[in-house]
């Protein structure tokens, strides 16, 4: 097997895996606050697509022509609104079900999924959209009999995943917004005797993670350059698996998770079988279930008494 | 007290509407357009949807058929099976429709047409290409496009002796119509002496395909068949040309819209595609002043719209001429008769199929556009 071919597909699986990555960190923080799973996720980073490509027609339209500053501004903007809606998923779905049984707040979250898609098929229309090429060019790495080939913006998808990680867990370690955010989750009853408001703790938190969703979802529109209404669902799914296999509740364990899936779909696709890529990622989650139930980094559930 | 009055208000709403259903049935014959009208398919049911109503609007301001006048309701699957089901059923039982157009995805219409074939209804697919869907036996069962295993065949042939292609990869979504139009290329490869160098399925919803990309690169692929719909074959098509694998695509009738050219991301990316499609029915001169009708109402009649067009003239024909919406004589009439529509004249075999039906090769081109290849 050629030497440039593994390589190829190692960048490949590093790119769907750093993808993956950023949609679990929502899953993931979600779930270490309130030991929930956010259903809307995988919806809010198909929001996220639209909104990238809406802001960029409508910097370019106020006359901005530096691409880089265009592109930042956009990040920020369609960071900013996936915020905003991951907060109102947690106003209309979670908070007013808080207290009652684990179940509700999952149906009224599947409930807000559907009806992020259909409002977005409404008010968008169902046929693909796409916005044009804005960043092009590709490194090209000379490996053996022939080359490895990895595009700028895929360059930048790696990047930016690597650094709002890095800031993500610079906030949970060092600030007091992330101290409340680790007391919450420790103990939310003892936290709020303590002062912390644990309801304001966790709409930030599903802030915070819709703002994950929004970056991973700018870089992919800039990355495939098409999307549709209908993009939420399959990669959402695969990005809670991630969540999942690098152990739910922890920040790198989602990271890692995700590259482990990326890298595995990847490999196995292009030395085995395409068909069965999503059966062999699946396989790879339930060996890693037997024997670490709580994921690679998760830590086992301490009981409490 | 309150839930009592509420139920008291359904009841009577619903009795309302039961009143208004019996009473629409004089003088109005209600039929059916299926298809996927949204989700990621949703051009091809707009083509279905406006088709049939340019059909019905030119039919009924003619007197409509025998004096009825033909009223058309929607009904979206979303490409689903178990959702076209569902609307077979709803079709059938509470819109009480006479005869159907549709349904899109061959995947889709084998189960719906088991309903109207039960319920004895004829059944009439614009776009459904799969063979099996008239190799069931059912009775009430047409189809106003052609077949995979002629259509696989025109793109096999166009592969081996018009591209010449030795290394051939032959990928599909694992949908009905996907890959049953990936294996009547690759039977017909196999008769013109060729082997496909690789046989896959990629995931529909993904669009993710640069490992199977890369793959194909590594095999040294001359030409990609693809079966399967634009969804995919975008970004597939923008991943090959992004990786420098230059193979020219060929796929089926599932990319003929100009949506395909956004799903891969702008023109630049779909020139060497190519695809199989009837001749191209904009060209047909029975079709020219319907033609010229869509596009002053600022409308492409591309892909499937004139062939629901025909569906619906093929449909009115038949209550026409047997004076009656009842399905076995339908169905016996189209058999037996030749019905002239925007796409010229159309007569079926035994099984429902068309007679003498042909595929067209077509190039993507760099404006967007796509054109018959010389």
């Amino acid at each position: 097997m050629d030497l440039h071919i593994i390589g190829q597909q190692a960048v490949n699986g590093l790119i769907l895996g750093s993808i993956y990555g950023l949609i679990a960190v929502g899953y993931t923080m979600v779930y270490g606050i309130i030991g929930m799973i956010n259903f809307a996720h995988g919806e809010i980073y198909m929001v996220s697509a639209y909104l990238t490509a809406i802001f960029l027609a409508l910097l370019t339209a106020f006359g901005l022509q530096s691409l880089p500053v265009v592109l930042f501004l956009t990040l920020l903007l369609t960071m900013a609104f996936t915020a905003l809606y991951g907060w109102t998923v947690e106003r209309l779905a979670y908070r007013p079900l808080r207290g009652s049984t684990r179940l509700a707040p999952w149906i009224s979250a599947i409930g807000i999924s559907l009806v992020l898609q259909n409002y977005v098929r409404i008010s968008q229309g169902a046929r693909n959209q796409g916005i044009p090429v804005l960043l092009e060019g590709k490194f090209r790495l000379q490996a053996a009999a022939g080359t490895v080939q990895i595009t700028h913006v895929q360059v930048v998808i790696v990047l930016v995943a690597l650094a709002s990680m890095a800031v993500l867990t610079w906030i949970m370690h060092h600030t007091s917004l992330g101290r409340c955010c680790r007391a919450t989750q420790q103990d939310r009853r003892m936290a709020e005797l303590l002062g912390v408001d644990s309801g304001r703790i966790i709409a930030t938190v599903f802030a915070l993670g819709a703002a994950m969703a929004g970056v991973a979802g700018v870089l992919v529109t800039l990355n495939y350059g098409s999307f549709d209404f209908y993009i939420g669902f399959v990669t959402g799914i695969k990005a809670f698996t991630a969540a999942v296999l690098g152990g739910i509740g922890s920040l790198p364990g989602a990271m890692l998770g995700g590259v482990v899936l990326g890298l595995a779909e990847s490999l196995f696709s292009g030395f085995v079988n395409t068909d069965y890529k999503d059966v062999f990622a699946f396989a790879i989650l339930v060996l890693v279930l037997i024997w670490r139930p709580s994921g690679l980094l998760g830590r086992p559930e301490v009981e409490k008494v | 007290m309150k839930r009592w009055h509420g139920g008291l208000t359904l009841l009577l709403a619903l009795a309302m509407g039961m009143a208004g259903t019996s009473r629409a049935w004089a003088g109005e014959i209600r039929i059916g357009v299926a298809g996927p009208m949204s989700g990621s398919s949703a051009a091809f049911g707009e083509q279905l949807w406006r088709g049939a109503q340019l059909a019905a609007k030119d039919i009924n301001a003619q007197g409509g058929i025998n004096g009825n006048q033909i009223r058309l309701i929607q009904g979206d699957d979303v490409c689903e099976p178990k959702q076209a089901l569902a609307v077979a059923n709803r079709l059938v039982d509470s819109d009480r429709v006479q005869a159907v157009i549709g349904h899109f995805c061959s995947s889709s219409t084998m189960p719906a047409t088991e309903v109207y074939d039960e319920a004895g209804i004829l059944g009439i697919t614009p776009a459904s290409t799969n063979p099996k869907v008239t190799e069931r036996g059912l009775q009430y069962i047409f189809r106003t496009c052609g077949r995979d295993d002629q259509q696989g065949v025109a793109g096999a042939e166009f592969v081996v002796k018009r591209l010449k292609a030795q290394r051939v990869a032959v990928i599909h979504d694992k949908d009905t119509y996907g890959q049953g139009l990936a294996d009547a290329m690759k039977a017909h490869l196999r008769t013109l002496g060729g082997k496909e160098v690789i046989y896959e399925g990629l995931t529909r919803g993904e669009k993710d395909f640069n490992a199977l990309v890369t793959k194909l690169k590594g095999l040294r692929v001359d030409a990609v068949y693809f079966g399967g719909l634009h969804g995919e074959a975008g970004p597939l098509v923008r991943q090959m040309r992004e990786q420098g694998l230059d193979a020219p695509l060929i796929a089926g009738d599932g990319i003929v819209s100009e949506e395909f050219v956004v799903a891969a991301g702008g023109p630049r990316y779909v020139k060497g595609v190519y695809m199989t499609f009837g001749a191209d029915p904009r060209k047909i001169p029975e079709g020219k002043r319907v033609v010229d009708a869509f596009r002053a109402a600022g409308y492409e009649p591309e892909g499937y719209t004139l062939y629901s067009y025909a569906t619906l003239q093929a449909i009115a024909a038949a209550i026409k001429a047997t004076g009656s919406t009842e399905g076995t004589g339908l169905a016996q009439w189209l058999h037996d008769n030749e019905v002239q529509t925007v796409m010229g004249p159309k007569s079926w075999d035994a099984k429902g199929d068309l007679k003498g039906s042909s595929y067209v090769m077509y190039g993507w081109t760099e404006d967007g556009k796509y054109a018959e290849v010389q």
